[in-house]
């Protein structure tokens, strides 16, 4: 499904500050599987994520989505792979401040040629899939934090994407809250979808829907 | 097309509620954008309809005055003069005008007294504009008295009052019969203020001037073109003038715009990396973008447009009074004819319009640019 070969970032290359944040990565990642990156904060693994999800450019090696090289796609390609294959779930959520939570969900499909009418009712039906649905004409700074991480999640689904990456999801949640969307992504891969997840939660890397632990330090997999 | 159309409605509808979400600042960006674009139309309407107005006016006038100059100074010009005139070869026709100006130290106004060629008013009577009217609270049927060359005091009777549609050129006009205009200004029966040609082919209006120049040294003559030539340089003069005034209000709204523009706040790149990070391609964030500034410009554009209409054929231009009518203490009340031409409003679009959108794109198109995986790292 998802393989990177001998994959290397490294940030302000050739300066002073030089970073690599990742370093030599090869995995493969299987398809309709919950895969949970697993490691201390500055391991790498948001980048790691990113790479993945056609965010950012590794600086050397290949990345395959689907059989497909995404690596040396143009921006614009770059763009159409990250729209219809992966649906992002963000730590600070990165909801749109000030626009309703209907449009918030909708968002990600605006620039497709999907009708208003029929686009509305798909994100109303995520609404009320994920119970938000009499939060649609809230402003999304109204949400609880629950709420909001529910309509991140509905907004991830609203391309139909076959892969969802989860960045840290349960940051800022309790522990209620947090099982709650382990359920949640339970239910996504009942649906046949590839999970990402990367976290240093327990309650993610511990929970029985987590089918593979990768053990990420200084940019590296250390332990699958 | 149709799926065209409907991806436009739906980012137009995105834009729409951004801009929404920050009333104030756009409020307030419109509010000054709307004034410019007021002031800017205002007085280009301004200056139009006054040109129009006076080109207009000026197609009735005679071809060619000729006028005797003594040290560079009018004078009246003795009426054998048009006999000699009427003898050059193309010469239609010389009447004799007879017209001057009157000092008013009672208003501090001057009038201009002139003898009309059809139908003057009977003597002792005279006809006067409504600026007259009003200056010295008059009104048909009452007297008004007047200081002659000689220091002799009389008095004529309005016979009747010009209606308010000319009051643009009858403002400060006095029509006085050929005998009382002579009494008061002291001017001899031989004797006109200038002489008017008609003449048969206008080609010849040059050769036609400088026969008279060479037959009549202590002339001058003006032709219709020149004193259409003044009347544009002397409104595009004053027009010149207020847009140099205007210049300043002009490059507080750039460096506004500029800055509003150009400036993302951290808010807003954060925006741009979220819809990135979600799908939106570049130019999908540059097409939110361009329909953000053409929103804000076109709605201030046409809001500015309408209210310098009223302004101008409505309200007369109120503001502009002073500078564009010149110093006259004879204010007309007038109402112009509505005239607004495509090149006016292309001209103004392009120096609004245009420039706002341009510097609402290009910053964010260098936003739009930038890796969405920074919206990952907060």
């Amino acid at each position: 499904m998802i393989e990177l070969i001998d994959v290397k970032k490294v940030f302000n290359q050739g300066k002073p500050n030089e970073f690599v944040a990742i370093d030599g990565v090869s995995l493969f990642i299987e398809a309709n599987h919950v895969t949970v990156f697993k490691g201390p904060s500055g391991s790498g693994k948001t980048t790691l994520l990113s790479l993945i999800g056609a965010m950012a450019r590794p600086t050397s090696g290949r990345i395959k989505v689907m059989e497909r090289e995404i690596t040396s796609l143009p921006e614009r390609f770059l763009t159409e792979v990250r729209r219809k294959v992966f649906g992002f779930i963000f730590q600070q959520f990165n909801l749109v401040r000030g626009v309703s939570v209907l449009e918030n969900v909708m968002l990600p499909a605006y620039p497709l040629e999907e009708g208003y009418a029929s686009l509305k009712k798909r994100a109303m039906g995520l609404l009320d899939l994920f119970g938000v649905v009499n939060k649609a004409p809230s402003k999304v700074e109204w949400l609880s934090g629950g709420e909001a991480q529910r309509v991140a999640i509905a907004r991830a689904l609203i391309n139909n994407p076959s892969v969802i990456i989860a960045d840290e999801p349960t940051g800022n949640l309790d522990s209620k809250l947090s099982q709650e969307f382990m359920d949640t992504l339970g239910r996504l891969k009942e649906d046949r979808r590839t999970i990402l997840i990367s976290s240093h939660d327990p309650i993610v890397h511990e929970s029985p829907i987590a089918e593979k632990v990768i053990l990420v330090r200084d940019g590296r997999v250390v332990d699958t | 097309m149709k799926n065209w159309i409907e991806r436009q409605k739906k980012i137009i509808d995105f834009t729409l509620s951004s801009l929404l979400r920050r009333k104030g600042k756009n409020g307030a960006l419109i509010l000054v954008y709307t004034l410019v674009v007021f002031l800017l139309a205002s007085v280009m309407f301004f200056v139009q309809a006054l040109k129009r107005e006076a080109s207009l006016v000026l197609k009735g006038a005679p071809e060619m005055i000729v006028q005797r100059v003594v040290v560079g100074r009018n004078d009246s010009i003795p009426l054998d003069y048009a006999d000699r005139i009427k003898e050059i070869r193309g010469v239609a026709s010389v009447k004799g005008r007879l017209w001057g100006y009157y000092y008013d130290p009672v208003t501090g106004a001057n009038y201009t007294f002139m003898v009309p060629e059809e139908s003057p008013p009977e003597k002792g009577r005279i006809t006067i504009g409504k600026g007259v009217s009003r200056a010295r609270f008059i009104d048909e049927e009452d007297e008004m008295e007047f200081r002659a060359f000689d220091g002799v005091i009389f008095n004529l009777t309005v016979g009747q009052v010009f209606s308010s549609e000319s009051e643009l050129i009858s403002s400060d006009l006095v029509l006085v019969s050929e005998d009382d205009f002579r009494r008061l200004f002291g001017t001899g029966k031989d004797r006109a203020t200038d002489l008017v040609l008609r003449i048969r082919n206008p080609r010849e209006l040059s050769v036609i001037a400088q026969k008279i120049a060479e037959l009549l040294p202590d002339t001058r003559v003006i032709l219709r073109e020149e004193i259409l030539r003044t009347y544009d340089m002397v409104f595009n003069w004053r027009g010149g003038l207020t847009v140099v005034i205007l210049f300043g209000g002009l490059m507080a709204f750039a460096i506004l715009a500029w800055d509003k523009a150009s400036g993302l706040s951290a808010e807003e790149r954060r925006e741009i990396g979220i819809l990135k990070a979600i799908g939106w391609e570049t130019s999908d964030v540059i097409l939110m973008k361009f329909w953000e500034g053409t929103a804000i410009s076109l709605s201030s554009f046409f809001v500015g447009i309408l209210l310098a209409y009223v302004h101008v054929f409505f309200l007369s231009g109120a503001l502009f009074e002073p500078v564009l009518k010149g110093w006259a203490v004879l204010y007309p009340k007038y109402k112009l004819v509505p005239f607004i031409s495509a090149y006016q409003l292309g001209t103004l679009f392009f120096l609004t319009v245009v420039p706002y959108t341009v510097a609402t794109i290009v910053p964010s198109w260098r936003a739009a640019t930038i890796d969405p995986d920074s919206v990952m790292r907060g």
